[in-house]
């Protein structure tokens, strides 16, 4: 594990509710908080984009990237990371999750196997197109 | 011209934890320069090699994608702020992969291996599961495969054998025929104890020996234009073993139908072509050859011979693209037609266009459902008949007459090594092909029988004897040519 983040359990609660809800589609969303500190404080749902393939893919739309990242620095947070959920399929980044992402954020992807939330975990990217590592999620 | 751009949290660290910088550029492209220029670090992060922005990179002009407004082209105009976005995507992956780390993950909750494939399947298929490209989840793709075999004869064997052992799940038979003597030479799913029974039940046997795994599916029919569709929805693909051209019509135009990608091989003498045709965006054999040769024109293997081994290479050709096609690895046969020349061991390669103007896989097709083929391809159901227009000698009445001291002139229009295994007392030898340019051999006042190996040929050839002045009265057709006489007449004399 390299790295931690500190969340609320009232953050993981609703990472695991809303997997449940958009099950068996992933869902997926954004964490606000101060990525120096290594500390998330809200949860901003997003919504999938991928109308095509939404029960093993997620985008979340730009546009609401750009509000989020908006509204985040009005208030004085930032955007720490990211959640999404992989139905019937472990909380392990998959190579498209990895070709995709961006070092700097955190990845958390919760594990919703028949529509119940199980495995929840988070991970960051070292490098562009490099691997992932994982990080442990810590309860403030 | 100063434009401010807003960097996601990321980004920020290289601008000393700046929200947004200001930089002076008149568009887009200006701008990530001017970006990257002030810290370099940002360049392979924000651009692909060649300069273009990288797939997961959005840029937003006030509220606009840049993409949709000409990309780094896009012009900017004074009070335009730009926005980096980072794509946010991912997800668990393929379903296939999905299913089966859900059984592994399943597994190593319950602490013991379950696979989607079973102990001996999976010792069974071992070289495949460490072959990069297969795998577990390759080899599952090909356990739930379902593949339609047309014939189970030159083509169909080693098709079937090695689709079979590779572990497709279920392999579809088509084939109404009977296992016959002169099928060992090629056929080699076939044996020798075979002969004599249904090709499909000699096929089926020999399947179970090689992978009880696999589902064989029998349809001991003559494929036609009314069972094809049926058939062929019930499969994934379709390898084409057939050896005429109506049922390879036949088969092109029931696959572009149903939207099953047919895996075509053919084969000649020494010679052989594969293709994989009806795929999607890809061309179909139509497209390729829009009209059938005039009937007669290029013979069958059973009338022109065939090298025993070939139909071997091109079987196992069309195996191969079958697999691939069931991975979805590699660069599959479409729109390609390899050809293969055995004397010279030389691989062609022809590319194939997609015809606009084909009938059936064309933009504005005129064959909508399955046609007659026989009569598309020019065999009339009169052909059948012909040799009954014509006049006839069986083999038994042929000896009676020369027994008797009658003056017959025999003509053996076979091929040369043909008559070399085997020829009629006194026959003279000449070739179908050559016939035409060899009238002048023949006196047409004498009384003629005419044959072949089986009484086909001949019957043509009275046809072009008829046509070019030969009174009819005076031609006659060995009744199951020589064959009849060999079985009838000379048991001595060998039938092939």
């Amino acid at each position: 594990m390299s790295g931690a983040l500190r969340l609320p359990r009232s953050i993981l609660d609703a990472i695991r509710a809303h997997g449940r809800e958009t099950y068996p589609h992933e869902c997926c969303g954004f964490l606000l908080g101060a990525p120096q500190a290594g500390e998330a404080v809200e949860l901003l749902r997003a919504s999938n984009a991928r109308e095509d393939s939404p029960q093993n893919r997620y985008l979340i739309p730009p546009v609401e990237f750009v509000r989020a990242q908006r509204d985040a620095d009005q208030r004085g947070l930032d955007i720490v990371g990211f959640y999404h959920s992989h139905p019937d399929h472990p909380a392990r980044p998959s190579a498209f999750d990895r070709d995709h992402a961006w070092p700097g954020y955190a990845y958390l992807i919760a594990e919703v196997r028949g529509g119940e939330p199980l495995d929840l975990r988070g991970f960051r990217l070292e490098t562009v197109g490099g691997v992932f590592h994982e990080i442990s999620l810590e309860e403030a | 011209m100063s434009v401010k751009v807003f960097l996601p949290g990321p980004l920020r660290g290289l601008f000393e934890g700046a929200a947004s910088v200001e930089v002076e550029a008149t568009s887009v492209g200006e701008a990530i320069a001017a970006l990257v220029a002030r810290a370099p670090a940002l360049g392979p992060q924000l651009l692909a090699e060649g300069g273009a922005l990288r797939s997961y990179v959005n840029v937003y002009v006030n509220d606009d994608d840049v993409r949709g407004r000409g990309g780094l082209d896009a012009v900017l105009e004074p009070g335009d702020t730009l926005s980096i976005v980072p794509s946010i995507a991912g997800g668990a992956g393929d379903e296939e992969a999905a299913k089966i780390a859900a059984a592994q993950a399943a597994v190593r909750q319950a602490g013991r291996v379950e696979l989607p494939l079973s102990r001996e399947e999976v010792r069974r298929y071992s070289r495949h599961l460490i072959l990069p490209d297969v795998g577990l989840a390759g080899q599952v793709k090909l356990k739930n495969a379902r593949v339609l075999l047309i014939g189970v004869g030159g083509l169909g064997s080693p098709l079937a054998l090695y689709l079979a052992a590779a572990g497709v799940g279920t392999l579809g038979l088509v084939d109404a025929d009977v296992v016959d003597e002169t099928n060992l030479q090629r056929q080699v799913i076939h044996g020798t104890s075979d002969v004599g029974r249904p090709k499909l039940d000699s096929a089926a046997d020999r399947l179970r020996e090689i992978n009880p795994n696999v589902r064989v599916e029998k349809h001991e029919t003559m494929l036609s234009s009314a069972n094809a569709l049926e058939l062929f929805r019930q499969y994934d693909l379709v390898a084409d073993g057939t050896d005429n051209f109506p049922t390879r019509y036949l088969v092109n135009d029931a696959c572009v139908l149903t939207g099953k990608p047919n895996v075509y091989g053919s084969i000649f003498r020494f010679e052989g072509q594969a293709s994989v045709f009806a795929a999607k965006d890809g061309p179909c054999y139509r497209c390729l050859y829009p009209e059938p040769p005039p009937p007669g024109l290029v013979p069958s293997c059973a009338e022109g011979g065939v090298l025993g081994i070939l139909p071997g290479v091109i079987g196992l050709l069309q195996a191969t693209e079958v697999v691939k096609l069931i991975l979805g690895i590699g660069e599959p046969l479409v729109g390609r037609l390899l050809l293969f020349d055995a004397l010279a061991m030389s691989f062609r390669e022809l590319k194939l266009r997609k015809d606009p103007n084909c009938p059936v896989c064309g933009p504005n097709p005129t064959v909508r459902e399955l046609i007659d083929y026989q009569a598309f391809c020019g065999i009339r159901p009169e052909d059948d008949v012909l040799a009954g227009e014509q006049r006839t000698i069986s083999a038994r009445a042929l000896k009676t007459r020369l027994d008797a001291g009658e003056v017959i002139a025999i003509v053996d229009v076979r091929e040369p090594q043909e008559f070399e295994l085997c020829s009629l007392p006194g026959a003279r030898l000449i070739p179908l092909g050559e016939l035409p340019v060899r009238l002048s051999e023949l006196d047409s006042a004498c009384e003629f029988v005419i044959h072949c190996r089986t009484g086909k040929r001949s019957a043509q050839a009275i046809e072009l004897l008829a046509q070019s002045g030969f009174s009819r009265a005076r031609l006659l057709n060995l009744e199951g040519g020589i064959d009849a006489w060999a079985r009838d007449v000379d048991p001595a004399m060998p039938r092939y």
